[in-house]
């Protein structure tokens, strides 16, 4: 068995590492598909479906499916774009994203690939769930508004913090993230500098008055759009 | 709109050429005489009650959507009040001259906007001019030098505004205790290279003003006018001061009734709520609602204060004051040559502050002891704009109270109103439209921002209804289309 393995993303060959995801492979290779739930310094989880490719025709998670020889990738095609477009714009409406007064603004990495995809406006209804707001401890705020269920939180604090601060209760729609103590996130040991912070794509979970300290232009997407590192 | 023998109430909605939508109502009774007037607000923002529940350092970037127009003033009043709250009782100068220059740079683009777009036709076509002919078009047909001018000042202000707060509109500069950025040194040069221009185009806007102003004395000084309180904020000196400073109200007369620190509003400052206007009226406690209503903005800016701190804008304050002999200048019409005062004094600071190395600091925010309760007032281009906030040891606003500028003009305007129809409606045979816009010259003189002052969801522009003594509707205007209704 080799340990290097060949396929095409939109027609272009690359060559992979044994075990990649496609995901991994195509960011080595210089090739940007749009994701939200992964993020390289964590475990794949493959709920948010932002990355979903063809793979020989078949629709699959790019952050969860493993590289195969020989397999035929394909990723900008108007169909999946299409579908990518429809999947954000459902965490959209989903949730209360108020992008003109939120902080992380410039630094979202949902409104960047909205932007990158060129959302102008949900094609759904908005929802405007009821979200509440767990500002009890002193250093952190969880936005739960502003939340897309990526779970990023959850496995850095698990994986990462070794914490396991949070989690998901509820199902479906009403599925929300909780904490681990009754008494809210003051009850947790969660700590402004962990790594559930850090990765946090929206601004669900935040550092407490930070707010609006960086300007507007030295944001991380004011100049370049997301996936431009790739 | 029609017009016909025995009572009638006179619609006009929406107002047009104001910020906002509101619409004026007249009864005329069997004699046709005025029995009422009332200028309604027809929106409704509620930005005080969503504000609750969001932490504190949101707030100065979420309630400048308030409004598209002077954003600014309700971002630098906002984070005014939570400089209070995170204890930054003296910014750093870097942070105190970046905000003052975002404010100036508001000031300049909102009364170059006013002046030169909204009320510019009224005063160069007169008043009862061809509705084809009252707008900015017509304006920049007969007059396109002053229409770029009006343009490029705002421009210029907008540019201000976008090298202090990061955007030309809803910016997110001002931080709580400071500001998160300085002024580039090819920012600063890039508008000391276009400031004697806007200078020169300040100065040109004052000189029409004035001149409309003193040429027209006979005709004006009556015009929607009457004796009133006036309030503004003034320095420890009674220095003018659009930023910062203790809240003066005098009366009519110039008897002084109060100086009181921001803190203090509460104190002296009430509101009573109309059941037909979802904008509030406030009022000076001590004289209760029937004689504490009061102006503000630009004419009462220059009433309450002994001067201005740059040469031109008080030499210009001199003038102005000596119309009235030194005494409170109660013209409404006045307003105008007062706001041009204000935009001459924005230009002459942009050249203050421009030229002020600590623009290119890097000492950008304080802290000092959390507080629960912040209370902050700021000279919007509209007039004095108080904030008023709680914030809980979780950080969440549990408490805001808005009064904004046009709030407080909110009686004067209605009494602009009654004042305009007895004067030129009460009588006459045929109530045309050039007639209702004398009602509408007289709203705009105060530049009213209605969407901003009542917390609106909706359309913006005036409707004018005429009533029967039973309440009726017997006619109703709505921008320039007619409407009957049958008696």
């Amino acid at each position: 068995m080799t340990d290097s393995v060949k396929l095409k993303i939109d027609g272009k060959e690359i060559t992979a590492k044994a075990g990649q995801t496609i995901l991994q492979a195509a960011a080595m290779a210089g090739i940007y598909i749009p994701h939200l739930c992964a993020h390289r310094e964590l475990e794949p989880w493959g709920s948010c479906r932002v990355c979903t490719v063809k793979v020989n025709g078949r629709p699959q998670a790019a952050c969860t499916q493993p590289v195969a020889e020989g397999a035929v990738v394909e990723s900008e095609t108007p169909e999946l774009v299409n579908v990518r477009r429809a999947l954000v714009e459902m965490l959209f409406v989903e949730g209360n994203h108020v992008c003109p007064s939120c902080e992380k603004s410039g630094n979202c990495e949902l409104q960047a690939t909205a932007y990158r995809l060129g959302i102008a406006a949900p094609r759904f209804p908005y929802t405007f769930p009821k979200r509440e707001i767990d500002a009890s401890h002193p250093d952190i705020i969880l936005e739960r508004n502003r939340c897309i269920l990526c779970a990023r939180c959850v496995r850095a604090s698990t994986e990462v913090d070794g914490k396991h601060a949070f989690d998901f209760v509820g199902r479906g729609v009403h599925k929300r993230i909780a904490v681990n103590a009754e008494a809210g996130l003051a009850g947790t040991s969660a700590a402004a500098t962990d790594k559930a912070l850090s990765v946090c794509p929206v601004g669900c979970l935040m550092k407490k008055r930070v707010g609006f300290a960086v300007p507007v232009g030295q944001r991380q997407f004011d100049e370049k759009q997301i996936g431009s590192e790739i | 709109m029609t017009t016909q023998i025995g009572t009638q109430r006179i619609v006009i909605e929406p107002v047009t050429r104001v910020e906002g939508h509101g619409k004026v109502t007249i009864h005329l009774d069997e004699q046709g005489k005025v029995t009422q007037a009332r200028m309604h607000i027809v929106e409704f923002r509620g930005f005080e009650r969503f504000v609750q529940g969001r932490p504190y350092w949101e707030v100065p970037v979420l309630v400048q959507r308030l409004c598209g127009i002077c954003p600014v003033s309700h971002h630098l009043c906002a984070a005014k009040a939570m400089d209070v709250i995170v204890g930054a009782d003296r910014l750093t100068p870097t942070a105190e001259k970046m905000r003052r220059l975002m404010h100036y740079g508001q000031t300049y683009q909102s009364h170059a906007l006013h002046f030169f777009h909204l009320a510019s036709p009224d005063l160069l076509f007169g008043f009862g001019a061809d509705v084809g002919k009252r707008h900015v078009i017509a304006v920049a047909a007969a007059f396109p030098e002053l229409a770029v001018q009006g343009v490029m000042m705002r421009k210029y202000g907008q540019e201000i505004i976008k090298a202090t707060a990061g955007k030309k509109i809803h910016g997110t500069g001002a931080i709580p205790g400071g500001i998160n950025k300085n002024l580039s040194v090819a920012e600063r040069d890039g508008f000391l290279k276009d400031l004697d221009q806007q200078l020169a185009w300040a100065r040109g806007a004052l000189k029409i003003a004035k001149d409309y102003t003193v040429e027209n004395l006979a005709k004006i000084k009556d015009f929607g006018s009457f004796d009133s309180n006036h309030a503004g904020l003034v320095t420890a000196d009674g220095t003018m001061d659009l930023y910062d400073g203790n809240l003066r109200a005098i009366d009519a007369n110039g008897g002084r009734i109060f100086d009181m620190p921001p803190a203090k509003y509460i104190d002296h400052i009430a509101e009573e709520v109309r059941p037909w206007s979802y904008m509030k009226f406030p009022f000076i406690r001590s004289l209760g609602p029937e004689r504490g209503w009061y102006r503000v903005g630009p004419l009462a800016r220059i009433n309450v204060a002994e001067r201005i701190d740059t040469p031109e804008a008080e030499r210009a304050r001199q003038e102005f004051m000596s119309v009235t002999n030194g005494k409170p200048n109660n013209i409404t019409m006045a307003y105008h040559w007062a706001r041009m005062i204000e935009l001459l004094h924005a230009a002459e600071k942009f050249q203050e502050l421009l030229n002020d190395r600590d623009l290119q600091g890097t000492d950008l925010v304080v802290q000092g002891e959390r507080r629960e309760e912040g209370i902050a007032i700021i000279e919007a281009p509209r007039g004095s704009l108080f904030h008023h906030y709680r914030v809980n040891d979780r950080d969440e606003v549990v408490m805001a109270n808005l009064i904004v500028s046009t709030t407080s003009n909110n009686e004067p305007m209605n009494r602009a109103v009654q004042k305009v129809a007895e004067q030129h409606l009460q009588g006459v045979a045929e109530i045309t439209d050039g007639l209702l816009n004398h009602v509408e010259v007289a709203i705009r003189a105060y530049d009213p921002c209605l969407s901003c002052a009542t917390h609106a969801m909706g359309q913006m522009p005036l409707v004018v209804e005429l009533l029967d003594h039973e309440g009726k509707r017997v006619g109703r205007r709505c921008k320039g289309v007619a409407e009957s209704v049958a008696g």
